[in-house]
């Protein structure tokens, strides 16, 4: 549900039941509410017969990629004899995304559950949640969770009597997007600077301290419990569009919009509706102009292709942009969309790890171009080199965070050559403050 | 064989084993794939992406120097696709570098100038200035850093983490503003560190030692072999002007891979000394006088015949073939003593790699001098010197009790490099050090190693072994002298067994072991 | 080379480091060794430990931390660099973090921050307070965009933070 909104009747509410509901915080306050059956149902079968409950279920990754989730466990290999490691990823911290927030500080045993499910069935006997440092409050609540976790035997060497151990260790980041790449927050978590790593290896194959590792986001874990409890088929179910897509989504639905809040809907809804009628539409007196649906790292939507999409992966790929993380920012006419592209050019150039060439200078070069066409000290040709420099960053590099940078600035110089004519011809922009 | 693979490169066909990464199969096909961080010796973190190559039926570029070979791959160095990626890469390395070329000392040797030159664009599109600055750095004795320049190539950290394992630098910041620190209140002066110069492919690690002493285009670089100690590292020798301005490695994958020390890289000035003997003197009426070669064989032949005993006291650092040579003409004689001087120092391993250390045996030929019969304990020679008929000191400088022993012999020649105005020998015969002559040393694995002239001796000096030869041509008839170092070496073979019937075209540039001898510790 | 945080007034000297990692401390951090197949992995959380300790992370506690886990001061000193959340100078007795990324610029995060330079008397990003008690600082997406405009003063995670609310927060923090 759209916490801090109401529920919206067009909300299929399964993972945000619970937002806003102190009490369904605690051990007791999950159990009573049906929490922990689907860890002690998932203890019953054997490890393949849960994997195959999920990749049945068609649950795909939640934290951008979209990886179908079940496949992505049965890569773990099966006999290695080495230890197995379930890394969870609450490193949120693509702009426009902040609903594993709200999961992690709502549901805690939510996740605790579905985490320990997944390393039952990846024969993992230690997951580490790896938390950004600057969630302070869900760091504290899913601290006293864990504790009760072990208190009550949902977790530990002996889980509910199964004889299985299930070690659930919190990670604290420290101040960087690039650690929610995956690679990338095993190197923090094994205590180095947090590099994307080259694949292959596999993090399957070798990945954290080198052993077979998956790594799965927030969302991902917290649906797997649902799943075990109303079966694959439901979960199939749920699917308004395209096949591919099944399952509710969490729609972190910001920006310009008069609701923001984290909005729950079968994958494949409208995303008109979406944004004009579960977020409340725009404020008094606007026009909606532009969408960036991933998060910030996909191309920009103009409003035609975004009143006319389908909210789910291959809806949006349709429409020329990806689902990513659905982190919805929604921008209206009153937006300086060169300004917003310039300042995500900017988050970008201060997050890229500074190992690839194209991404620690392009990212940087980029966003000073645009600073520079903010300034009225723009040309036509800059446009031109921006969309080299955009294609540089494209495809050559260690990981995405380039190509990330390059889409909305592409993306923006296509759909929306009006607003960067209008600085060419000498505007300057009120919004450089302390750029 | 199953484990050997075929791709073609360029549409050159090559065959590797499997698991060679497609940078180093390009090497065979005789293709450089440009590259920063890539290096042979270090692990490969493919984060420059100058190597990214088109492989037909890959989505996307790929990095050469991570990527495996597979059987009937087809991969393009110089397509267009790679072509404008390294362009891209070029262009941005650019952005944030000082176009410091005309003060910079890499310029000429600069792997970031070849590359734009090759393959980069005429002009930048660059234009939001100022750079940044920041100031150069001291890293420690010999090293400046020099962060503008600085391409991030991560190729000194790895260096320091892997290869001398003392993790004394880092990578600090992130994105742009990434620079390489080193760890407060520390130093780099680990005895291998001076590498970090050479394998900056920029010049953001500098040598001070080296600082805007010479242009890299004005250089004459030889190949020779690190006289510092027995580890035998292969040396390019660089000359400006017949000075020598540096010593650099050179890659020899069974020695030294691509490194060297820095007592050895720093040692060299000594090749430079002008108090050298350059004519050959004569003792008459207790003065040296100058005379000529002639004259001078004449009476050494003289010396030798009138002989019954002599001893040869010879520099570790004296060629093969002029230990060779010496000592076969003291035989002459009738009995000789021989033996060669090796300073010892500490050890100071390179860990990385096996068995590369600065040695404790300071003499690159200490091995040789054994091989070729220098196998007296050097006190007991300089006391035989006292009783001997002849001595004959090769390249020595002796200390001033060392010089009291030798006074007491009848009979001294010096073979020397150096002026002496302790004792009067009866012949000073100048000589050439091993940087103005070609000659092998052998090392302390017994693998025997060329080095070549890199300047001229001074004045009429000679190479030993030429100097005894020729002398030892004159005792006798029907007797030839070697007439090069080639044929010096060719002929040792005769005498000492292990190098039976080896001559200098089997021992190209990077040597040859020789059958394993009894362990020559040192 | 420094961070570009500016350093604050009052200077500590690097003489006389007194260890961080004794007694209580110590005991918390060992604690986390089972947790981990190395020591190394102990890395970030060792550093919060002395960020809550101490207020920063100087060049002494970098060579402390690198001892107590078997790592080098270098390496310590290039993760400590590579994370935006460690300080590597004294900042204010608060710090307070204000994110102005895309979707909180767009609602109204400029104003904020305007708001909390001006009330904390810091004047410049950056920069902490003549009287040492607040540190501002523009940080990337918090990850509360829906929430805008999120500001974090030390380890109290504020929501929907305006303009006219800022005296008073601040008022909250001695």
């Amino acid at each position: 549900m759209g916490y801090p909104h109401p529920p919206h009747p067009r909300e299929t509410v399964v993972l945000s039941k619970y937002f806003g509901d102190q009490a369904a915080r605690t051990f007791e306050g999950w159990t009573g509410r049906g929490g922990y059956a689907a860890l002690r149902r998932a203890l019953g079968m054997t490890p393949g017969e849960v994997v195959e409950i999920v990749k049945a279920s068609g649950l795909r990754g939640r934290g951008g990629a979209g990886f179908p989730t079940g496949l992505k466990w049965s890569f773990m290999p099966k006999n290695s004899g080495k230890p197995h490691y379930l890394v969870c990823n609450a490193d949120e911290s693509e702009p426009g995304t902040f609903k594993d927030r709200e999961i992690l500080r709502w549901t805690p045993h939510q996740l605790i559950e579905g985490c320990a499910i997944a390393a039952y069935s990846i024969g993992a006997e230690r997951c580490y949640i790896y938390i950004r440092g600057e969630f302070t409050e869900p760091w504290r609540v899913m601290e006293t969770a864990v504790a009760e976790a072990y208190a009550a035997n949902a977790l530990g060497e002996n889980v509910f009597g199964s004889g299985r151990r299930i070690e659930m260790v919190l990670h604290r980041g420290a101040g960087a997007y690039i650690c929610g790449e995956e690679t990338a927050m095993m190197n923090s978590i094994e205590g180095r600077r947090g590099n994307p790593r080259i694949k292959p290896p596999f993090p399957a194959q070798a990945g954290l301290f080198g052993m077979p590792t998956t790594i799965n986001n927030v969302e991902t874990l917290a649906a797997v419990p649902h799943i075990l409890n109303q079966g694959a088929d439901w979960y199939k179910g749920l699917c308004l569009g395209n096949p591919k897509s099944t399952g509710t989504k969490l729609f972190s639905v910001c920006g310009q919009v008069a609701k923001p809040g984290n909005y729950e809907v079968t994958l494949g809804f409208p995303m008109r509706d979406l944004i004009h009628d579960l977020a409340g539409g725009m404020r008094p007196g606007r026009t909606l102009r532009a969408v960036i649906p991933g998060g910030s790292s996909v191309p920009i939507m103009n409003r035609e292709e975004a009143e006319s999409a389908l909210c789910d992966y291959e809806g949006i790929v349709e429409k020329g942009s990806m689902l990513g993380s659905a982190g919805f920012i929604v921008i209206d006419d009153s937006a300086d969309l060169v300004y917003e592209i310039y300042r995500l050019a900017k988050f970008y150039a201060h997050e890229s790890c500074a190992q690839c060439t194209q991404c620690r200078e392009g990212t940087a070069w980029t966003t000073r171009i645009l600073e520079r066409i903010l300034r009225g000290q723009g040309k036509p040709a800059d446009l031109d080199l921006l969309l080299d420099l955009a294609d540089h960053m494209t495809g050559k590099t260690i990981c995405v965070l380039s190509d990330s940078c390059a889409a909305p600035v592409v993306s923006g110089i296509r759909k929306f050559r009006e607003d960067f004519d209008r600085y060419l011809s000498g505007a300057v922009s009120p919004a450089l403050v302390g750029a | 064989m199953s484990d050997l693979v075929t791709l073609t490169i360029d549409r050159v066909p090559v065959t590797v084993p499997k698991g060679t990464t497609i940078i180093e199969a390009a090497k065979q096909a005789g293709i450089l794939v440009p590259h920063y961080c890539y290096h042979p010796s270090l692990s490969a973190p493919a984060l420059c992406r100058m190597c990214l190559v088109e492989v037909e039926k890959a989505p996307k570029l790929m990095p050469a120097c991570v990527t495996a070979v597979a059987d009937g791959q087809v991969v393009h160095v110089h397509g267009d696709t790679a072509l404008k990626a390294r362009e891209g890469v070029l262009e941005l390395l650019l952005i944030n570098h000082p176009l410091d070329c005309p003060i910079c000392d890499q310029a000429g040797e600069c792997e970031l100038q070849n590359f734009v030159f090759q393959e980069g664009r005429a002009g930048t599109r660059y234009a939001e200035y100022p750079k940044r600055f920041n100031p150069v750095e001291e890293f420690g004795p010999d090293v400046l850093y020099v962060p503008n320049r600085c391409i991030l190539c991560t190729r000194c950290v790895r260096f320091m983490d892997e290869l001398a394992q003392d993790e004394v630098l880092n990578v600090s910041e992130r994105g742009d503003r990434a620079y390489i620190g080193i760890a407060p209140d520390q130093l780099l002066d680990h005895p291998w560190s001076g590498n970090v110069v050479d394998l900056c492919p920029v010049g953001s690690l500098i040598s001070k030692d080296f600082l805007h002493k010479a242009r890299a285009w004005d250089l004459d670089k030889t190949a020779s072999v690190c006289p510092g100690c027995s580890q035998g590292c292969n040396i390019t020798i660089d000359t400006r002007d017949e000075v020598v301005v540096r010593l650099r490695p050179r890659p020899n994958l069974e020695v030294n891979r691509h490194f060297m020390c820095d007592h050895g890289r720093m040692d060299y000035r000594w090749m430079n000394r002008g108090d050298r003997v350059e004519a050959p003197l004569q003792r008459r009426d207790d003065r040296m006088q100058a005379i000529d070669w002639e004259s001078a064989l004449d009476a050494f032949v003289d010396l030798v015949a009138a002989a019954r005993s002599a001893v040869v006291l010879a520099s570790g650092r004296a060629s093969t073939e002029s230990l060779g040579w010496t000592r076969g003409l003291a035989i002459a004689t009738g009995r000789v003593t021989a033996a060669v001087r090796v300073p010892r120092g500490g050890e100071a391993p390179l860990p990385g790699i096996p068995n590369l250390a600065l040695r404790a045996e300071r003499a690159p030929n200490g091995a040789g001098a054994r091989l070729a019969g220098y196998d007296a304990e050097w006190d007991s020679a300089l006391a035989a010197a006292g009783s001997a008929d002849l001595t004959l000191l090769l390249d020595v400088e002796l200390s001033d009790q060392e010089a009291d022993a030798v006074r007491r012999c009848k009979t001294v020649v010096r073979l020397a490099t150096l002026e002496e105005d302790r004792f009067q020998a009866e012949l000073v015969l100048p000589v050439t050090t091993m940087a103005e002559e070609n000659g092998t040393y052998l090392n302390r694995d017994h693998r025997i190693q060329r080095f070549l002239q890199a300047r001229p001796g001074p004045g009429m000096a000679r190479p030993a072994w030429w100097v005894a030869a020729e002398t030892w041509s004159r005792l006798a008839e029907g007797r030839d002298a070697p007439g090069s170092a080639a044929e010096a070496f060719a002929a040792l073979g005769q005498e000492i067994e292990e190098l039976a019937g080896l001559r200098y075209e089997e021992l190209g540039l990077t040597g040859r072991a020789l059958a394993p001898a009894s362990a020559d510790a040192g | 080379m420094s961070s570009p945080a500016a350093p604050a007034a009052a200077g500590h000297s690097e003489q006389g480091h007194q260890p961080v990692f004794a007694g209580e401390t110590l005991r918390r951090l060992e604690a986390l060794f089972p947790s981990y197949p190395t020591k190394q992995a102990c890395l970030l959380p060792a550093l919060w430990m002395v960020q809550e300790a101490r207020g920063w992370i100087s060049p002494a506690a970098m060579a402390e931390v690198a001892e107590v886990l078997g790592l080098t001061p270098a390496y310590v000193k290039g993760v400590v660099t590579f994370y935006t959340m460690y300080h590597q100078h004294p900042v204010g007795r608060h710090f307070i973090q204000v994110c102005t990324t895309s979707p909180c610029h767009l609602r109204g995060a400029a104003e904020v921050t305007r708001a909390l330079l001006q009330h904390t008397g810091c004047e410049e990003l950056g920069r902490t307070s003549q009287d040492g008690r607040f540190t501002v600082a523009e940080v990337e997406c918090l990850g509360a965009c829906g929430f805008v405009t999120p500001v974090l003063i030390d380890d109290d995670f504020i929501e929907s933070v305006t303009p006219d609310a800022v005296p008073g927060l601040l008022a909250r923090y001695d």
